[in-house]
């Protein structure tokens, strides 16, 4: 619990915009431990889905390191980052993300098809991970016939197929109605508690950022404020 | 999981994927059907023989040259066997009903022509009639004829009302060799003509020789024609091909325009099937975009739009080559004695299966590079 698991140091990113150059984060700072359960908070444009996007290994800093368990990902090629994000980083995403065309089972699934495990073994633990869920009965189901909550279930148990090290969540409530989003941070709360995930979770909703252990405020592109 | 994944890609807008498969079954069998037509166009070079010579007068094909030369070209040294034929242009009812109709010398012509296979006893028959008839499978299905059937011909080129006994019905030995040809015996023409047109009497339209040695073609070809320089109807003399050839080539326009025509079909398709694929690429970019965010790489990604579009064009190339076929047996039928020989190769089905395999590789060339190459973060945000 009290190892540091992120190490960010004088991290940066600009995007451009009209020909202009625009700092979304500068010369950020941050250690989030093993364990943790961050919400990050901020308005609009803060660069807080930017920071997210950085420490899931899905985006590119102009400068700074971010170690994630002693390796400087910013340093890794995009082959050697996509198997990182594939064994490390679990996604939860606001619009759940789920392939259409596939059942719940085959969704959580997917991730494993990356690694070297067969396919008896593959549908084993996707029937796993969706009865933690509470999906058992809906293994066949395909998006389109779930509720949001459902969906985000089914997010859920893909982001934990893999047993990554971090489980990174944007905005994951913001499309769900306020019951559904009590049983998601529910859930999200239990994978941090009951198993030790590392959770990290953009968010504009105060209750949910509630549930995190610590709030890290961001505001034009620098931390304000953590608790 | 791939390949499901490929499938139900393919799949998820049916009628799209219906519209753009139906369009490649019709371009795939356009061309398979107008590739067919050039390979008839040429069936009769393809199907000539590389041991058999033509000479003809050498002013022109019309004008005829005079039986006494038989006797010369039997002791030019390789020549194996000679015979003769006469075109003889007759009108069977109408204009229309046109077939090839030839005064050939019974006894010789389907020595040298051994591909046209006739059972014993009815080419005894036919050598027994001077008014007999040979006509191949094709013609006499065309025309409902059987052995006994007596047809009359409207002479053009030797005037009068001429009737012919059908004696025999010859096969083809393969599926290049033509049977929509009409025989009769040149002695009965040229008695008439004898009696009608003495000057044109003892006259043939060209000489067929048989050659042992197919490398000697050339020098054989020279030698011949070197024999009758100087005489009253100097000759002309080239390979069954080469002949062949010089009438393809009268037509060689409409060759072309075929050509080109057949690939500017699979042109249109291959865009129209770009199209759909971009459509696709670009609707699932946030699908792309979470795919890679999962961990799979570029090139997984871009294979998922390559496997999709190999898909879809291995159905439509598929049901396209296999419609070629029944629809190819049609046309030819249809068309009767223009296209005597009207078979799908080998050749055409393999370039229907590249045009089709050419058409899902190009058409998934942008989209697929489009795809391996979406930013996650902004793929993501393409939802909702």
């Amino acid at each position: 619990m009290t190892d540091v698991i992120v190490r960010i140091r004088g991290l940066a990113k600009s995007y451009r915009r009209g020909g202009q150059s625009v700092p979304v984060l500068e010369d950020l700072d941050l250690d989030i431990r093993s364990g943790d359960f961050l919400a990050l908070m901020g308005p609009s444009g803060s660069g807080k889905s930017t920071l997210l996007n950085l420490i899931a290994g899905i985006d590119k800093p102009d400068r700074g390191t971010l170690e994630v368990e002693g390796v400087d990902i910013t340093r890794l090629g995009e082959s050697d980052l996509a198997r990182w994000r594939a064994s490390h980083v679990g996604f939860i995403f606001q619009f759940y993300n789920l392939l259409p065309v596939l059942t719940a089972l085959e969704n959580v699934e997917l991730p494993l098809v990356l690694t070297s495990l067969g396919r008896r073994e593959r549908r084993e633990r996707a029937e796993l991970a969706l009865s933690m869920v509470g999906l058992s009965d809906r293994v066949k189901h395909y998006p389109s016939e779930l509720s949001g909550g459902q969906q985000q279930r089914v997010a859920i148990a893909r982001a934990i197929i893999t047993d990554p090290t971090l489980l990174v969540a944007d905005e994951p409530t913001g499309d769900l109605d306020r019951v559904s989003a009590g049983e998601i941070l529910d859930l999200i709360g239990r994978l941090n508690s009951e198993l030790g995930k590392t959770i990290i979770m953009v968010t504009h909703d105060q209750r949910a950022a509630e549930r995190a252990h610590s709030i890290v405020n961001l505001e034009k592109g620098a931390l304000v404020r953590a608790t | 999981m791939f390949l499901r994944l490929v499938l139900r890609n393919a799949l998820r807008h049916k009628l799209r994927t219906a519209l753009t498969v139906l369009g490649l079954v019709v371009a795939i069998l356009a061309f398979g059907l107008l590739a067919t037509v050039v390979d008839a166009w040429y069936a009769g070079a393809e199907g000539a023989s590389a041991t058999r010579l033509i000479t003809r007068n050498a002013i022109s094909l019309v004008f005829p040259l005079p039986t006494t030369y038989r006797e010369k070209l039997r002791g030019v040294d390789g020549v194996t066997d000679i015979t003769t034929s006469n075109w003889f242009g007759g009108v069977y009812i109408t204009e229309k009903n046109f077939f090839p109709q030839f005064a050939v010398d019974g006894e010789s012509y389907f020595r040298v022509y051994p591909e046209f296979v006739i059972r014993d006893a009815e080419y005894k028959s036919f050598m027994r009639n001077r008014k007999g008839a040979i006509v191949g499978r094709k013609l006499a299905d065309t025309y409902g004829w059987k052995v006994g059937d007596v047809v009359p011909l409207r002479g053009t080129i030797y005037a009068g009302n001429w009737a012919f006994e059908v004696e025999a019905i010859y096969d083809g030995r393969d599926a290049k060799t033509d049977t929509s040809q009409f025989f009769f015996h040149w002695a009965y023409l040229n008695e008439t003509v004898k009696r009608q047109m003495p000057r044109r009497a003892d006259t043939v339209g060209v000489y067929i020789v048989n050659i042992a040695d197919p490398g000697r073609a050339a020098e054989l070809s020279m030698g011949i024609d070197e024999q009758f320089r100087n005489s009253l109807a100097e000759t002309l003399t080239e390979t069954e091909k080469a002949f062949q050839l010089g009438f393809v080539s009268m037509t060689e326009a409409i060759v072309v325009a075929i050509r080109v025509v057949s690939y500017l079909v699979i042109f249109i398709i291959m865009a129209v099937m770009a199209n759909t694929m971009a459509m696709s690429a670009r609707e699932r970019l946030s699908e792309y975009a979470t795919l890679k965010a999962l961990g799979f790489l570029p090139r997984r990604i871009g294979s998922l739009v390559f496997g999709e579009s190999l898909m879809i064009a291995a159905i439509g190339g598929s049901l396209g080559v296999a419609l070629t076929f029944p629809v190819a047996a049609k046309f030819g039928q249809a068309m009767g004695s223009l296209f005597p020989v009207f078979n799908v190769s080998p050749e055409t089905v393999l370039l229907q299966a590249a045009c089709a395999t050419t058409i899902a590789v190009v058409a998934a060339i942008v989209p697929a590079i489009k795809a391996s190459r979406v930013r996650i973060a902004e793929g993501l945000r393409a939802v909702g």
